[in-house]
């Protein structure tokens, strides 16, 4: 079988990394890619690494032809307001933006600050991490991208929060300048973000939403801060756990809970350099590493994960949600194992 | 003719790691899941525990 796959707003880094993946997609066509700014411009002109991969120039929207897999790579808010138009032209459509992740109205007003403008759609959404909507995603027709610092602590935390053993867990994440996309801003700034380790959201980031809808109400909350690195997430999670847990005890519920996962690594060494998840070597993979340790004075579990934010947080967890949606295996186009070095 | 694995357990992370033939006292394997390094102190039944490792920093 093979599929069309067109993308509106196909300039920024999550449009760059689809095409990038759909291009080693061996079901895929790549149909139109819109960009106003770049109307007429060749795609290579904003993916310079696709030169020569993809000869195609951008479009306009308003010129976007039904195709067979539609990706909205638009900023937050965009998409809901035009939704019924973009499902019209496509029988999968998926939405890298944040406007379908949460299914409760209320929730996305308080967490977003607005109403939503299509709150009855919400509902028909299904979220993009297979990892935790694997069923559901089969024969999808609308599916929403996910927040990349969401996905780094869902993934920390799942094993534990399905066993109902957090009582209390901290994230301290550390992310990368393309989190903030293709846009400059004052952060963004090169001096102001390079060699930076820049706490910007000490508490209630948006994206911590996304964790409540999938594990549920666990007592959590995360601080993020900037570093010097392009690519990657990095989730510190501090947890204290509901009963005292051993060491063992915990690689028992990561792996019961991970093994059957194509993309997610146990990482948990007692030697070497890369005992625990480095998202350095993850920069262009689809994996998620997980890993973890036990602070045996005080039972404190320190929970770590790692990912690309452009890859298994946003694009590549978009395409394998996407092949699920096709009835398709769910690894193809995504088996690039990463740098090293990087 | 087949040869016969033999296992125990990881004594890090509880994962059965196998052997491929019968071992001696202080050999060494990994553990394939938590890449532990592994030292035989017991042949019969199989037992292993952890090697010594080397810290990555002295406290600095």
């Amino acid at each position: 079988m093979s599929f069309t796959a067109s993308i509106i707003g196909g300039s920024g880094y999550t449009g760059g990394e689809l095409l990038r993946i759909l291009l080693a997609h061996p079901h895929a066509n790549i149909g139109q890619v819109t960009s106003r700014a770049l109307k007429g411009q060749p795609v290579h002109r904003s993916h310079p690494n696709l030169r020569g991969h993809l000869v195609t120039e951008y479009s306009v929207p308003d010129e976007i032809e039904p195709c067979d897999v539609l990706f909205l790579c638009m900023p937050h808010g965009k998409a809901a307001g035009d939704i019924e138009r973009w499902r019209s032209l496509a029988p999968l459509v998926i939405d890298l933006s944040a406007d379908f992740r949460l299914r409760d109205p209320d929730d996305y007003a308080t967490w977003y600050g607005d109403t939503h403008p299509n709150p009855e759609m919400l509902s028909q959404a299904v979220y993009g991490l297979p990892e935790l909507s694997r069923d559901q995603l089969a024969g999808a027709s609308l599916i929403s991208g996910v927040g990349c610092n969401a996905t780094a602590m869902n993934l920390a935390l799942l094993p534990l929060a399905r066993a109902g053993l957090i009582k209390r867990a901290i994230a301290d994440i550390k992310v990368g300048s393309s989190e903030a996309g293709a846009q400059a801003s004052a952060g963004s700034h090169h001096p102001v973000r390079a060699r930076t380790a820049r706490t910007y959201s000490p508490s209630g980031h948006r994206h911590l939403a996304e964790v409540f809808q999938a594990l549920g109400d666990i007592d959590l909350d995360a601080t993020i801060t900037a570093i010097d690195m392009v690519r990657g997430v990095l989730c510190t999670a501090h947890i204290e756990p509901t009963e005292p847990l051993t060491k063992k005890d915990i690689w028992k519920l990561y792996r019961e809970a991970y093994k059957d996962e194509p993309f997610v690594r146990i990482v948990a060494d007692r030697s070497g350099p890369n005992r625990f998840p480095d998202p350095r070597i993850l920069v262009g993979s689809n994996h998620a590493d997980v890993g973890f340790a036990i602070d045996e004075r005080s039972g404190r579990i320190i929970a770590i994960s790692a990912i690309d934010n452009l890859v298994k947080g946003a694009a590549g967890s978009a395409i394998q949600s996407m092949n699920l949606a096709l009835g398709l295996d769910e690894t193809l186009g995504l088996t690039f194992p990463g740098l090293h070095p990087a | 003719m087949t040869q016969a694995t033999m296992t125990a357990a990881c004594p890090e992370c509880d994962a059965p790691v196998e052997l491929t033939r019968h071992p001696l006292n202080g050999q060494i394997a990994n553990c394939t899941q938590c890449s532990a390094e592994l030292e035989v102190t017991n042949t019969a039944p199989i037992t292993f525990e952890l090697a010594p490792e080397v810290e990555e920093d002295w406290g600095e």
